[in-house]
């Protein structure tokens, strides 16, 4: 095996002259007096290799030890990972915490999956049967799923199933299968094996158009400003505009198989509300506690940069071991600002020539190869899988001019920008609905979403164009518009996060309440004065937010679904023309 | 160790160069000159050339001056004896106090294991409506005063400092002005406070580099004490300067700048310290506050807008009070739904409220006529601000709820205030008023 001798460190950039070959990305660690450090090579020149630490460098000197592993930075995939908090690097937090305490100690690898435990294996192949990467031989139950265990990704051409292990309990350590490739070289499979998390698995059929919504239960997201499974998406804010929380409720309330979480350079506090609460929410579809169909990665702003910028391919490579058993995974990553901030941390010690605010030349690349990962696929056995990703971005100042959110812009299917001056007046979600945009279709039907929409934009101009004249320079018919849209905005853009009820709102649901809130926004109404307009408006509203915050067909529901409609028919003379038509070709 | 070498082969702002051997990334050594001996810190190493910070500045260091490594990283003396003493930034008694030198511990140490943390759960009471209505704060958050320079923020630091229940100050003073220094000495005896205070006090006429050392050693014995069961507070002010040092030192070593000459790692290197703010379950906590002045009030300036990516929320603080806009505490709701029921729903609509009341002073500068509703709205927001936000008000939090109410009554009709019918009917001043 190579070794080599530290020659160089320069904050968690190391140097080290090497005896061998060694490969980019390989694994090697440091020795620094009893302790292994573990490192990725991310540069070569002669024997000359520079390496980046995924821990602090305090205490390492020139002239120590450095071994390599011939192995690139890889993750371990196997039943068991459900439910596991891990730091980039997939050590399991909560074992490290059992081991050494409050604190981080450097150095401590454990492993990834318990290696006592034992799964329930039922095979799937016989002997003589031919497989390849990713097929399955066989499958244990992990929670409420079955867990497929496949033949590993690394794996190219035919193999023969020689031997397969019958039905029984088997640990992560133990041999459940012998196959051998066209060459007639044996290899034997267990339960668990590793993947580097640099490159994308593609041991499936296709890659099909993604069509189907991801349902977030998050009104303006579902409505107006939908998610596909195997899409992309990304949330642009300011700080405090509400992107975590945002992600926070997705996570719950997602209608997907598995959420990964990659908390990935933010505040530690805001992983521990989902570590702790997660065990004990259950999730209405399985009955289970949402805690088991989650994986989190953890590596907050604190951890070693190194290893944060790792754990959004640990992330997307445990979404695509999932993705493989014709589940549907939703990747959380918040913020990848902050993974684009630690390459451009490497990339500042390695001396590159910098491009705009000095992050590296290939930013754009890395991102778009990144949320090239998710994807719907078709699996061989003609069923799908799809990894959805969904990423927060952190611009400086605010300010979407920035390669980071522009770099992302060019590459996802929707846009979720959060707005300061929604979020200032606490008009949560504070995704902007006019800049904000989708390419996938939604779960109401587009017609009345897009007169919804326009609504807004008139609105917003009749708003724009009062602040110049007045409210007394404004038509009554304008002034209506302009309450309307404020109306749509209030009581269906808007959504407590924080409400038991409102906080998470069906399809079923929306659709229902759309209905009545196009009865409003498509209607003809006789004010004589705007007083009285704001007036009716307001008590509309009123009864509406209370709506909104009863349970869904509850007595009290249905109640104040009456007097919504009696409110709305005592006072509405007509259908707008536009929304005539728009029902018309509905209909 | 201990061996001495004697050709320092470049000096450069506050860094020197010294061949030598054996030496560990990070490791301290004692740089003697002429003006005295100062400490230094290891922050590069290539073949046997060695890169130091020279905690007193590199002014006055001669290429033949003695350079003795440590062998070991920056210390501090931990122990009860710090209790009621005042230091400098490197940890040397700015009273007249002795040197302490028993169980010295490493500053900078490793984070907290997420899955050790937990919930925070217990608000800290101020007094300060702006702060515990709106933006309450909590145990073990860490949360700086956004700030332009002139605003009374050392004032309010201190005030929330001595008005809340804890059991250690430590306050971190970095670049800060001697008036300052004395301000927070004088209010702490004065509050019968020094005795359960420890300060670590770069003023704006030391050395730089020592700037750059008062989070770490501040935070390390906050941690020490923490440990130990105790509640602290710790007040770090201002750590735009603590930035300034970094920025200064990076330029020095020729690294690239990201944005207006700050390092590419500014993000890691606030968040490195502020995420030493924690709870420690079955021990203490570490609350840190800190002052975070902004350059030409400039919200998206690298420091503050930093700062506010990594921070539990700020308070923003502009012509003397806590601007409703742009303040927030990040975990007010994991405290502020066990407080009263009326609490957030209060919160939310009175923002609310401020806010249409800056659209309709925003009409009125540009001449429009008033409707009866921009009327409402101007009474509202002129008794708002002069009875919640005007920083001399000090109600318990009950109070101000109360106080809360009776503003809306005054000004509104309850269907006006946007808040839900129960709300209304349990808590309007006036029951009568609220119709079915
Ligand atoms: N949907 C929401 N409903 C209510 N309050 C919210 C919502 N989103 C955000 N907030 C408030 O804003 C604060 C900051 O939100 P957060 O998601 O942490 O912002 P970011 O991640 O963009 O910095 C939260 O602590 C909360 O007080
Ligand atoms: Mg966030």
């Amino acid at each position: 095996m190579t070794s080599g001798k530290v020659i160089g460190v320069n904050g968690n950039l190391v140097t080290v002259s090497v005896n061998d070959t060694v490969s980019l990305n390989e694994v090697g660690y440091i020795l620094v007096n009893d302790k292994r450090l573990k490192s990725e090579v991310i540069r070569i020149s002669g024997s000359s290799v520079e390496m980046q630490v995924f821990e602090m460098t305090k205490g390492i000197g020139i002239g120590d030890d450095v071994e390599f592993t011939d192995e690139l930075l890889a993750v371990e995939l196997g039943p068991g990972l459900l439910a596991q908090v891990y730091d980039g690097l997939q050590n399991p937090l909560p074992q490290l915490a059992e081991k050494c305490g409050f604190f981080l100690e450097r150095g401590v690898y454990l492993g990834a999956l318990n290696q006592e435990k034992k799964w329930e294996f039922t095979p799937s192949v016989r002997e003589g049967d031919t497989v390849r990467a990713g097929d399955p031989i066989g499958s244990v139950p992990e929670g409420i799923f079955e867990h497929k265990i496949m033949v590993p990704f690394s794996f190219s051409g035919t193999y023969t199933v020689q031997r397969i292990a019958g039905k029984g309990a088997y640990t992560i350590k133990d041999k459940v299968a012998e196959v051998v490739d066209e060459q007639g070289t044996a290899a034997e499979l267990g339960l668990s094996f590793e993947w580097p998390v640099k490159r994308a698995v593609s041991c499936y059929e296709e890659r099909l158009k993604p069509v189907n919504p991801m349902v977030t239960k998050v009104r303006i997201i579902d409505t107006f400003l939908p998610v596909a499974r195997g899409g992309t998406y990304c949330i642009p804010g300011p700080f405090g505009a509400g992107k975590t929380v945002l992600q926070q409720v997705t996570s719950r309330n997602a209608e997907v198989d598995i959420v990964i979480i990659a908390a990935c350079g933010e505040r530690a506090g805001e992983v521990v509300e989902t570590l702790k609460e997660f065990p004990e929410l259950l999730d209405p579809k399985t009955g289970k506690t949402l805690m088991e169909r989650t994986i989190i990665i953890c590596n907050t702003s604190s951890m070693p940069v190194a290893a944060r910028e790792a754990s959004v391919y640990t992330a997307v490579t445990l979404a695509e071991y999932y993705r493989q058993m014709g589940l549907h995974v939703l990747l959380l990553a918040d913020s990848t600002s902050r993974w684009a901030q630690a390459m451009r941390e490497m990339s500042g010690r390695l001396e590159e020539i910098p491009g705009e605010e000095a992050f590296p030349a290939y930013l754009e690349s890395v991102i778009a190869g990144f949320y090239e990962r998710a994807g719907l696929v078709r699996l061989r056995d003609g069923s799908t899988g799809s990894v959805t990703i969904g990423g927060t971005v952190s611009p400086a100042g605010g300010n979407f001019e920035e390669p980071v959110t522009q770099a992302t812009l060019k590459v996802v299917g929707a846009f979720h920008g959060l707005s300061r001056e929604r979020s200032d007046a606490r008009k949560y979600p504070a995704i902007h609905p006019l800049e904000s945009w989708s390419k996938y279709s939604g779960s109401v039907d587009f017609p009345r979403t897009e007169y919804a929409r326009e609504l807004l934009f008139s609105g917003n101009e009749i708003g724009q164009m009062m602040k110049v004249v007045g409210e007394e320079g404004t038509s009554t018919d304008d002034y209506i518009q302009f309450l309307k849209s404020e109306f749509l905005d209030d009581v269906y853009l808007q959504q407590n996060s924080f409400d038991p009820v409102d906080s998470s709102v069906s399809v079923e649901r929306q659709r229902h309440i759309f209905d009545i809130l196009f009865d409003v926004i498509g209607g003809t109404f006789n004010f004589s004065t705007k007083d009285e307009a704001r007036s009716y408006f307001n008590d509309l509203r009123q009864l509406f937010l209370d709506y909104n915050g009863c349970e869904w067909k509850s007595s009290e529901f249905s109640r104040l679904e009456e007097e919504l409609k009696g409110k709305i028919k005592a006072k509405r003379t007509g259908t707008e023309p536009r929304a005539a038509r728009v029902l018309g070709n509905l209909s | 160790m201990g061996k001495i070498y004697s050709k320092i082969e470049s000096i450069a702002g506050n860094v020197i160069r010294v061949r030598a051997e054996g030496v560990k990334y990070g490791d301290l050594a004692s740089v003697s000159s002429a003006h005295g001996i100062s400490l230094a810190e290891v922050i590069r190493l290539s073949e046997d050339m060695v890169s130091l910070q020279v905690f007193n500045g590199g002014r006055g260091v001669s290429t033949g001056d003695e350079v003795r490594f440590l062998g070991h990283p920056m210390q501090v003396s931990f122990s009860d004896a710090l209790q009621g003493r005042i230091f400098t930034g490197s940890g040397k008694p700015r009273d007249n106090g002795p040197e302490l030198t028993e169980n010295m511990v490493e500053i900078g140490g490793p984070s907290v294991n997420p899955a050790k943390r937990i919930i925070p759960r217990n608000m800290i009471r101020t007094g300060i409506p702006m702060i515990d209505v709106f933006n309450s704060l909590v145990e073990s958050q860490k949360l700086p005063i956004f700030s332009v320079s002139g605003e009374p923020y050392n004032e309010l630091l201190a005030r929330i400092a001595m008005q809340a229940e804890v059991d250690l100050i430590i306050l971190g003073g970095i670049g800060l002005k001697y008036d300052d220094y004395l301000f927070f000495k004088e209010t702490l005896e004065e509050g019968g406070a020094l005795s359960r205070a420890i300060m670590f006090v770069h003023t704006a006429s030391d050395p730089i580099v020592e700037a750059l050392l008062v989070p770490d050693i501040s935070l390390a014995v906050a941690e020490g004490f923490a440990l130990q069961g105790k509640k602290v507070l710790v007040l770090l002010t201002d750590m735009t300067n603590f930035a300034d040092a970094m920025k200064e030192i990076a330029i020095t070593m020729e690294q690239v700048p990201s944005n207006r000459g700050y390092p590419g790692d500014l993000y890691s290197q606030l968040a490195s310290r502020y995420e030493k703010a924690v709870d420690f379950e079955g021990a203490g906590s570490i609350t840190i506050l800190g002052v975070t002045t902004m350059p030409g009030d400039d919200v998206t300036h690298p420091v503050p807008d930093n700062t506010g990516y990594i921070t539990e929320g700020q308070y923003y603080l502009r012509n003397g009070r806590i601007e409703p806009f742009g303040s927030l505490s990040r975990l007010k709701q994991m405290v502020n739904g066990d407080t009263r029921s009326d609490h957030r729903a209060l919160m939310d609509g009175m923002i609310k409220l401020y806010a249409a009341y800056k659209e309709s002073m925003e009409k009125k500068s540009m001449g429009f006529m008033m409707s009866d509703w921009d009327e409402k709205l101007l009474k509202y927001g002129d008794i708002f601000e002069r009875e919640m936000m005007d920083l001399s008000v000090n109600y318990s939090l009950e109070d101000a709820l109360n106080k809360g109410w009776q503003i809306l009554a005054e000004c509104f009709t309850p269907q006006e205030t946007g808040l839900r019918s129960s709300l209304l009917k349990e808590f309007w001043p006036v029951k009568e008023a609220v119709v079915e």
